[in-house]
C-alpha cells in the first residue's frame, strides 16, 4: 500500500472560548485547526498521522468540491487519551485511515480538525507533526507479461520408461524435498547478526578491550546444521 | 477491521524476524531435515506431516514458547513515523529527567575514579588471572581493601529525583492547590483503581486457593495442596509456559518452583548457555573493572550481612561478576527508558569509532543491586542457570525498579499507586503521617525498589515472586506495601515522627505475604 505525502498548509490552532480571551481565566478546552491543500487540488486522502500532545479527543469535518459551504463529519470524538486527566496516550503517535472516516474521503478540499480537552490539568494541547497521504501510483504487478506468470507445462519425457530406469517423478520428489528446504532457508536469510566477526575494540593503555565474541558457539552450531547457515 | 489485521499481520512478521535469529530457528530447520528421513513423511503432504512430527516431539511446545516469551517480553512494534526514544519511552519529559539522572551517575562513578586514580578497566596479569581462577568458587574469601570506594547511588537518592519530577505542561502551581497530589509523587499517570486491581488478580481472592494460605498446617492438605501439586506436574510435563504461567498465580510449590521458573522465563540449560557462561568468565578473569569493585562492596555491605543469604556471597560474586560483562543485556535498552553509558578510550574523546559501553552490559550497580540475586540462590544450584535465571528476570523486571518511566510497571507508577492505594483506603492513616512529616513513600520506596528482598522471610518472598512472574506485573509490589500500612495502621496512628513510624515497619519478616494481599484486595471495606 504505497502512499506519498501531500503537501499543506496548516493555519494556526484557534481556540474556541466563550466569553473574552483576556479576562475570562481558565484555558479553553476547544482548538481548531485548519488544513487546506493549495497546490494539489481536491485530493483523495488516505491517511493522516501525527503525534498526540494531550489532546484527548479529536473530530474531523470535511469540505467537498460537491458542497463547497457545507462541512461534513468524518471523524467524531475520537479518543486520544483514554481518560483525559492522566498522561496515558498523551504523547502517542496516530495513524487514521480512510476506512475509519464516516464519510467518503474521495475528493477533500479542505479539512478542519477540531481538539478537545475537557482536562483543567494540562496547560496546552495540540497535535504535532500533522501528515497527509493520498494513494501513490499503482505498483507495476499489472503490467506483468503472461507469459512471466504462467509457465508452460513440461511434456512427459515417454522414451526413458521403456528403459526400465526409476521412475524420474519418485527419483526427483526426493531430491525435490531437500532442494526446497535449501531455496528457503536461503531465501529467509535473516538480516540480525549473529556475531560471528564481532571485533573487540584495539587495546589502548588505560581501557582494556572488552573482546566478547562467540567463537566456540558459532562453530559448534555451523558443524550441526552447517548447510542452514 | 483492517486496522486490527494489518496490525496483527505486523506483530505475526515482527515475531517472526525476531525468532529467525534465534537458535530455535536453526534447531527447527534441523529437526525438519532429519525428519524428512522417516518414512511417515510424505512429499504429497510434506507441510502437514512435519507439522505433525514437531507436535509430537514436542518441538511444536518449544516454538510456542518461544513466541509467548517474544509476546510478553518485547512492547509491539510501534508506529512508522515513531523514533526508537519513543519505544523506550513516551513521554518527552521522563526521557529527559532520566537523562539527567543518568549524567549524575555517570559523574559520580567517574569522580569516583579520578579520586581513587583507578582505571575503569585494566587487563590483569598473568599471576592475577591465575589466582583469581583458583580461588573462583571462594571469593567471599577475599578481603579487598573497598574502604575507599562508596556505592555509586543509594535508593533514596533515586527517592529524592523522582519527587522532583515534574511534567511541564501540568498545572502544578508553586503554591498548594486542588491539584497538588498529597503524596510525594507529582505527576499523573495512569494507575489502577481498587476494583481494577480486584479483577486483574482475580485469582488471589478469598474462594480460590492459595499456597501461602492454604498450605498452611492447620489446612488438611487434600482440600487443595495435593491437587495443586499434581496440578504443576501436570504443567511441567507439558512444557508449556503459558499455562506454568497462569499456574504459578496461585503460587508454586517448592519442590517445582526452579523448574516452573525455568519454563516460564522460557530458560532452558543448553550446552550452548553454558558455554557462553564460561565464556564471561573468562572475561572476568582476563580484565578487571572498576564496576567489580563497586559489586565486592555491595555484596560486602547488603548480602553477607543478611541472615538468610549470607551462605550465598560465593554465588553472588559469580553471578554479578559474569553479568556486568554481558553485552546481550544491552537488548533490553531498545524498551527501556535507560540508556547503556558510554565510554571513550584514551585520547579519542567523542569520537564515535572508539567508544564503547562501559560497563560492558550497561547495567551500573547501585546499594542493593545484589539482593536482586540472593533469593535466587535459594532455587539454583548451578551457577551457569542462576545466571541465566538472573538475567531473564533482570530484563524483564528488575531493570524497571531502577529507571523513570511511564510504564505501568515501572517504579514511578509503583510509587503513585502506593500513594493512591494508602490515600484512598486508609484517609486517615495518610493525613495522620503526612502530619508528622513522615511521608509514607519515604518508608515504603526501599521495599519496592528490592522487590521486598531481604526485608521479607525467604519463604514469603518466593511466593510475592512467584506472583510477579504470574502476572507478569511489578504491580503486586505496591499493593503489598500498602497492604503492610494497613496490617499495621493501629501503631502507626501513634507515632509522632519519622523515625518512629519507621521503627514502627522496620521487621517484615514475620508477616505473612498472601493473607496481607488478600485481606487489602478483597476483605477492607471501603
Amino acid at each position: 500500500m504505497s502512499r506519498v505525502q501531500v503537501p499543506c498548509h496548516i493555519k494556526g490552532a484557534v481556540a474556541l472560548q466563550v466569553g473574552d480571551v483576556r479576562t475570562v481565566q481558565g484555558r479553553p478546552g476547544v482548538l481548531v485547526i485548519d488544513v487546506t491543500f493549495p497546490t494539489a487540488g481536491p485530493i483523495e486522502l488516505q491517511e493522516i498521522t501525527f503525534k498526540n500532545y494531550y489532546t484527548a479527543f479529536l473530530s474531523i469535518r470535511v469540505r467537498q468540491p460537491g458542497s463547497p459551504n457545507k462541512w461534513i463529519t468524518c471523524l467524531r470524538d475520537y479518543c486520544l487519551m483514554p481518560n483525559p486527566h492522566n498522561e496515558e496516550g498523551a504523547q502517542d503517535y496516530v495513524s487514521l485511515y480512510k476506512h475509519q472516516m464516516l464519510c467518503d474521503m474521495e475528493k477533500v478540499l479542505e479539512l478542519r480538525l477540531i481538539l478537545r480537552q475537557p482536562s483543567p490539568l494540562w496547560l496546552n494541547f495540540t497535535l504535532e507533526d500533522l501528515q497527509f497521504f493520498q494513494h501513490g501510483p499503482q505498483s507495476p504487478s499489472s503490467a506483468f507479461t503472461k507469459w512471466l506468470s504462467h509457465p508452460a507445462p513440461y511434456e512427459q519425457p515417454a522414451l526413458l520408461l521403456q528403459q526400465a530406469l526409476p521412475d524420474p517423478d519418485k527419483v526427483s520428489s526426493e531430491v525435490q524435498q531437500m532442494w526446497m528446504l535449501t531455496e528457503m532457508i536461503r531465501a529467509n536469510r535473516t538480516t540480525a547478526r549473529i556475531g560471528r566477526f564481532d571485533v573487540s575494540c584495539p587495546a589502548a593503555s588505560a581501557f582494556s578491550p572488552l573482546a566478547l565474541t562467540w567463537p566456540g558457539l558459532t562453530s559448534s552450531v555451523c558443524v550441526t546444521g552447517g548447510w542452514l547457515l | 477491521m483492517l486496522q486490527e489485521e494489518t496490525d496483527l499481520s505486523v506483530i505475526i512478521a515482527h515475531i517472526v524476524q525476531k525468532l529467525r535469529s534465534s537458535r530455535l530457528s536453526t534447531q527447527l530447520g534441523f529437526q525438519a531435515s532429519v525428519s524428512l528421513q522417516k518414512p511417515e513423511i510424505k512429499l504429497e503432504s510434506l507441510k502437514e506431516d512435519i507439522k505433525e512430527f514437531f507436535r509430537i516431539t514436542g518441538w511444536e511446545k518449544k516454538l510456542q514458547n518461544a513466541v509467548y516469551s517474544e509476546l510478553t517480553v518485547f512492547p509491539l512494534p510501534r508506529h512508522p513515523a515513531a523514533p526508537p526514544e519513543h519505544l523506550k519511552e513516551p513521554l518527552v519529559y521522563m526521557r529527559k529527567a532520566q537523562g539527567s539522572w543518568e549524567k549524575r551517575i555517570l559523574k559520580s562513578l567517574n569522580s569516583m575514579c579520578t579520586e581513587l586514580s583507578i582505571p575503569l578497566a585494566r587487563k590483569r596479569p598473568v599471576v592475577e588471572q591465575k589466582e583469581l581462577l583458583n580461588k573462583w568458587n571462594e571469593m567471599g574469601t577475599d578481603e579487598p581493601d573497598l574502604s575507599l570506594f562508596r556505592p555509586v547511588y543509594a535508593p533514596k537518592d533515586f527517592l529524592e529525583v523522582l519527587i522532583n519530577l515534574r511534567n511541564p505542561n501540568y498545572e502544578n502551581g508553586d503554591h498548594l492547590n486542588l491539584r497538588t497530589h498529597l503524596g510525594l509523587i507529582q505527576v499523573p499517570l495512569k494507575v489502577k483503581y481498587i476494583s481494577e486491581l480486584k479483577d486483574y488478580f482475580i485469582e488471589l481472592s478469598l474462594n480460590t486457593g492459595q499456597l501461602g494460605i492454604d498450605d498452611a498446617t492447620q489446612v488438611p492438605p487434600e482440600l487443595f495442596e495435593n491437587e495443586h501439586v499434581r496440578l504443576g506436574q501436570k504443567v511441567l510435563a507439558e512444557q508449556d509456559s503459558a499455562a506454568a504461567q497462569q499456574y504459578v498465580r496461585q503460587g508454586s510449590p517448592t519442590a517445582l518452583r526452579a523448574e516452573l521458573w525455568a519454563l516460564i522465563l522460557n530458560v532452558s540449560n543448553q550446552p550452548e548457555d553454558l558455554l557462553y557462561y564460561e565464556q564471561l568468565k573468562s572475561n572476568v578473569i582476563q580484565h578487571d573493572l572498576l564496576v567489580d569493585s563497586l559489586i565486592y562492596k555491595d555484596v560486602k555491605l547488603t548480602a553477607s550481612n543478611d541472615d538468610y543469604y549470607f551462605v550465598f556471597e560465593d554465588y553472588l560474586y559469580q553471578v554479578l561478576l559474569c553479568f556486568s560483562r554481558d553485552t546481550s543485556v544491552l537488548g533490553h535498552f531498545a524498551y527501556n527508558s535507560a540508556s547503556p553509558p558510554k565510554s571513550y578510550i584514551r585520547g579519542k574523546l567523542g569520537m564515535e569509532d572508539y567508544a564503547v559501553f562501559y560497563p560492558p552490559n550497561g547495567v551500573i550497580p547501585f546499594h542493593g543491586f545484589s539482593m536482586y540475586v540472593a533469593p535466587l540462590c535459594f532455587l539454583y544450584h548451578e551457577p551457569s542457570k542462576l545466571y541465566q535465571i538472573f538475567r531473564e528476570m533482570y530484563v524483564r523486571f528488575f531493570f524497571r525498579l531502577h529507571s523513570i518511566s511511564s510504564h505501568h510497571s515501572g517504579i514511578v507508577s509503583l510509587c503513585f499507586l502506593f500513594e493512591t492505594l494508602l490515600q484512598t483506603h486508609l484517609p486517615q492513616l495518610f493525613y495522620h503521617l503526612r502530619e508528622i512529616g513522615a511521608q509514607p513513600l519515604r518508608i515504603s520506596f526501599k521495599w519496592m525498589v528490592r522487590a521486598f528482598s531481604g526485608y521479607l522471610a525467604t519463604d514469603q518472598l518466593l511466593l510475592l515472586w512467584d506472583r510477579i512472574l504470574g502476572y507478569n506485573s511489578l504491580e503486586i509490589l505496591a499493593v503489598l506495601a500498602a497492604a503492610v500500612f494497613a496490617f499495621r495502621a493501629v501503631n502507626l496512628m501513634e507515632v509522632t515522627s519519622l523515625a518512629a513510624a519507621e521503627a514502627v515497619l522496620a521487621d517484615l519478616s514475620t508477616l505473612k505475604v498472601m493473607p496481607l494481599l488478600q485481606i487489602f484486595l478483597f476483605a477492607t471495606v471501603t
